[in-house]
C-alpha cells in the first residue's frame, strides 16, 4: 500500500513576505496522493492553490517562503535535498511544474523544437541537432494529437490554445513521474479546453503521466478530467474526495456554495434562484479565527468561531468542518 | 410572444439598436498591406430591456463589434442605428449618455487615485448635465441618490464610498460600475466579458445585477462572452460568432439547446458538464 504513494505532503505552510506584512498562503497542508490519480485543486482566487503547487515542487523563491513541514516525492524527502541535488534528481524527473502564464513561458525568438532542444541540452548536457530532435518528438506529439509541424514554427505562429498544448507536450517529453498543472484551462475559449482535457486524457491512456494534479477554479473542469477532487479554502484544505461524490453530495458548507454558484450550460439554470457566495474572502494576513468560512457561512454555529475544524475522515473522505466533526 | 423569424426582434418590443452589415477590415502593413477580417456583414438587434449575447471563440469579432457600436473604431461598411438614428449623427456627450460599456478589467476601469464617491458623483453630474460649482445640500442630494443606487444592487455604501480600487474586490468594482450605469441611465449597454476577471463564486451576482438592469429599468444590453453557461442564464437572445460572421442568431434555449449549424453544435459540445462526464 505505502508503495503506492506517489506524492506526501506533511503540515505543509509557505508564506509571503512583501512590504504590506506576511501573508500565510498556505497553513499546515497534508495530502496524499497516489499513483495514477489525477487530482484537482478547486477554490477561488487567492485561496493558496498555486501556492500549494510551487511548495509541492520544492522550488522556492522569494517572495514566496517555506515555513515548515514536508514534500515527499516518489520516497525523496526533497525539504531535505540540496538544491543542487532537488534540480539534478527531482525536478523534471519526479516531478514536474508548469506554470499558469504559459504564454511567457516560451522563448519567442526561438522554434519549439530549437526551445526544446535547449531544454534538452539543459538536462542532460549533450548538443541535439534539429533534425534528430524533430525525430524524437513527432512521435510523441501525434501520441498526443498535435501536428509534428507544430515543432517547426515560432510561439507567434500558434494560437493560446496550440501554445498551451505544446508547452504541456513538450514538458512530459521526459515522462516525469508527476505533472502539475496551474489553471492549464483558465485562459482558453471552450473548443481549446476541450482540446486541452483531450489530451490531457491521452497523456493518461498512453501512460506518460501517470499522476498529475491540476489546479483551477472552475469545477466542471475537474469533473471530466479528474478522479479526486480537493477544495481549497483560504490556505487549508477543506474537503477531499472522488470527484462525483465531491460535486453530487458536498460535505463542507462552502463545497456546496462553490458548486451552486457554477453556471453550467444546463436548463435548470435558468428557473432556479442561483446567488452565489456574499462577502469575499479573508484576508490572509489576519485570517478569522477558528474555521476560515464562518463569516461568510449560512451554518454558521457558536462553535465555528473560536474552534478550527480538524480535517476528519468520514466515509472515503477528508472534510474540516464542525457540521461533520460532530456527528462523528 | 416570439416573431416569426429566428433570430428576429420580437416585434412588440421596441428596438433600440439596429446594426445592418457591418463589415470591418484591419489593414496592417506599409508597402505591404495585409487585411485581417474583424467583421463581415453582422447583421443584429436589440429591443428594450433584452439582453443579447454575442458568444464565440478569441479572435471571432466580438469585441470588433462592440468596439464599432462605442465608436472607438469606425466600420469599414454597413450602418449602426439607436433608435432609428444613425450613431454618428449624435453628438459624442450625448451618445455616450444613451450608451455605456463595461469592461473585462474592472482595475483598468476605474482611475486609481479617484474614490468611488467622485466616480459615482462625476456620472450623476455627467448624466444631468449639471455644473461644476454646487451648494451642500445639491452635493448631500446628489450622495443620496448615490446611495441608494449602490443599495439597490445590494452594496452597502458604507463598505465601498470613499475607498480607492485597491480597497475592494473585482466583484465590488463591477458592481460599482453597474451602479454607475445606473445613475446613467443609459439605453445600451454593453458588457464586455465583464465577470471573466471575477471569481466563480461571485460571478452570479454581477450577472443577476445585470439582468436585473435590463429586466426593470428597461435597458438594453449587448452581453459579449466565451462562457456560454453564463450567456444562456442571462439572454434572452443569442448570436454566435464565427471568424468575424454570425452563423446563428435566435431565443436563447433554441440556439443553444437545439442549434442548427455545424459550428454552433461543435461548440455547445464543447461546454463541459457538471454532472455528467465526458466519454473520451
Amino acid at each position: 500500500m505505502k508503495n503506492n504513494i506517489a506524492l506526501k505532503a506533511q503540515d505543509l505552510s509557505g508564506y509571503y513576505k512583501g512590504p504590506f506584512g506576511v501573508i500565510r498562503a498556505v497553513e499546515e497542508v497534508s495530502l496524499i496522493v497516489e499513483r495514477g490519480e489525477t487530482l484537482g485543486l478547486a477554490g477561488e482566487s487567492g485561496c493558496g492553490k498555486s501556492t500549494f503547487l510551487k511548495l509541492l515542487t520544492g522550488i522556492v523563491e522569494p517572495p514566496l517562503h517555506h515555513q515548515g513541514g514536508e514534500v515527499e516525492v516518489e520516497g525523496n524527502k526533497i525539504y531535505n535535498m540540496n538544491p543542487e541535488e532537488l534540480r539534478k534528481n527531482v525536478s523534471g524527473r519526479h516531478i514536474l511544474y508548469v506554470p499558469q502564464s504559459t504564454f511567457d513561458s516560451l522563448n519567442p525568438t526561438l522554434r519549439i523544437r530549437e526551445f526544446i532542444a535547449d531544454m534538452l541540452r539543459d538536462r542532460t548536457g549533450q548538443k541535439y541537432p534539429a533534425d534528430e530532435v524533430r525525430g524524437m518528438l513527432a512521435d510523441h506529439f501525434s501520441k498526443l494529437g498535435l501536428d509534428k509541424r507544430v515543432l517547426d514554427l515560432y510561439p507567434h505562429e500558434l494560437s493560446g490554445g496550440m501554445k498551451q498544448r505544446a508547452l504541456i507536450a513538450m514538458s512530459t517529453y521526459g515522462r516525469p513521474s508527476i505533472l502539475l498543472l496551474d489553471e492549464p484551462t483558465s485562459a482558453l475559449d471552450v473548443t481549446s479546453q476541450k482540446r486541452l482535457i483531450e489530451m490531457l486524457e491521452a497523456l493518461h491512456r498512453e501512460e506518460i503521466i501517470k499522476t498529475m494534479i491540476v489546479s483551477t477554479h472552475d469545477v466542471t473542469i475537474l469533473r471530466q478530467l479528474c478522479n479526486r477532487i480537493a477544495i481549497m479554502y483560504a490556505g487549508k484544505i477543506v474537503e477531499v474526495g472522488n470527484a462525483e461524490d465531491v460535486i453530487e453530495n458536498p460535505y463542507h458548507t462552502y463545497t456546496e456554495m462553490l458548486i451552486n454558484s457554477l453556471l453550467p450550460l444546463e436548463r435548470w439554470t435558468k428557473t432556479e434562484k442561483i446567488t452565489g457566495i456574499a462577502g469575499r474572502p479573508p484576508d490572509l494576513r489576519s485570517p478569522p479565527s477558528g474555521c476560515r468560512f464562518h463569516p461568510r457561512c449560512p451554518n454558521c454555529t457558536d462553535i465555528c468561531m473560536p474552534k478550527e475544524p480538524p480535517l476528519i475522515e468520514k466515509g472515503n473522505r477528508l472534510v474540516s468542518c464542525w457540521r461533520h466533526c460532530r456527528e462523528s | 410572444m416570439l416573431a416569426s423569424l429566428p433570430g428576429e426582434l420580437d416585434m412588440s418590443k421596441q428596438e433600440i439598436l439596429r446594426v445592418e452589415n457591418l463589415t470591418k477590415y484591419y489593414i496592417s502593413g506599409y508597402i505591404f498591406t495585409k487585411k485581417v477580417m474583424g467583421a463581415e456583414n453582422v447583421s443584429l438587434s436589440i429591443g428594450k430591456g433584452e439582453v443579447l449575447s454575442l458568444v464565440g471563440e478569441s479572435g471571432s469579432g466580438k469585441t470588433t463589434v462592440s468596439r464599432m457600436i462605442l465608436r472607438t473604431i469606425r466600420p469599414t461598411s454597413g450602418k449602426i442605428y439607436l433608435r432609428g438614428k444613425d450613431i454618428c449623427s449624435y453628438e459624442k456627450k450625448d451618445y455616450y449618455r444613451r450608451v455605456q460599456a463595461i469592461f473585462q478589467d474592472p482595475y483598468t476601469s476605474f482611475n486609481p487615485r479617484y474614490t468611488t464617491d467622485k466616480v459615482l458623483l462625476d456620472a450623476l453630474k455627467f448624466a444631468e448635465k449639471g455644473s461644476k460649482n454646487k451648494s451642500k445640500t445639491e452635493i448631500e442630494d446628489a450622495m443620496e441618490v448615490v446611495c441608494s443606487s449602490l443599495e439597490k444592487i445590494g452594496l452597502t455604501p458604507d463598505q465601498v464610498l470613499g475607498r480607492h480600487h485597491h480597497e475592494l474586490s473585482g466583484g465590488q468594482m463591477q458592481r460599482i460600475l453597474i451602479a454607475r450605469c445606473l445613475l446613467l441611465g443609459p439605453e445600451l449597454l454593453v458588457a464586455d466579458e465583464v465577470t471573466s476577471m471575477i471569481d466563480a463564486s461571485t460571478r452570479v451576482t454581477v450577472l443577476n445585477e445585470l439582468s436585473r438592469l435590463a429586466k426593470e429599468e428597461g435597458m438594453a444590453m449587448l452581453f459579449i462572452t466565451h462562457d456560454i453557461g453564463q450567456a444562456y442564464y442571462i439572454s434572452d437572445r443569442v448570436a454566435i460568432m464565427e471568424k468575424g460572421r454570425i452563423v446563428e442568431i435566435g431565443p436563447a434555449e433554441r440556439v443553444l439547446f437545439e442549434p442548427e449549424s455545424a459550428y454552433a453544435k461543435e461548440l455547445v459540445a464543447s461546454v463541459p458538464k457538471l454532472h455528467e462526464k465526458w466519454r473520451f
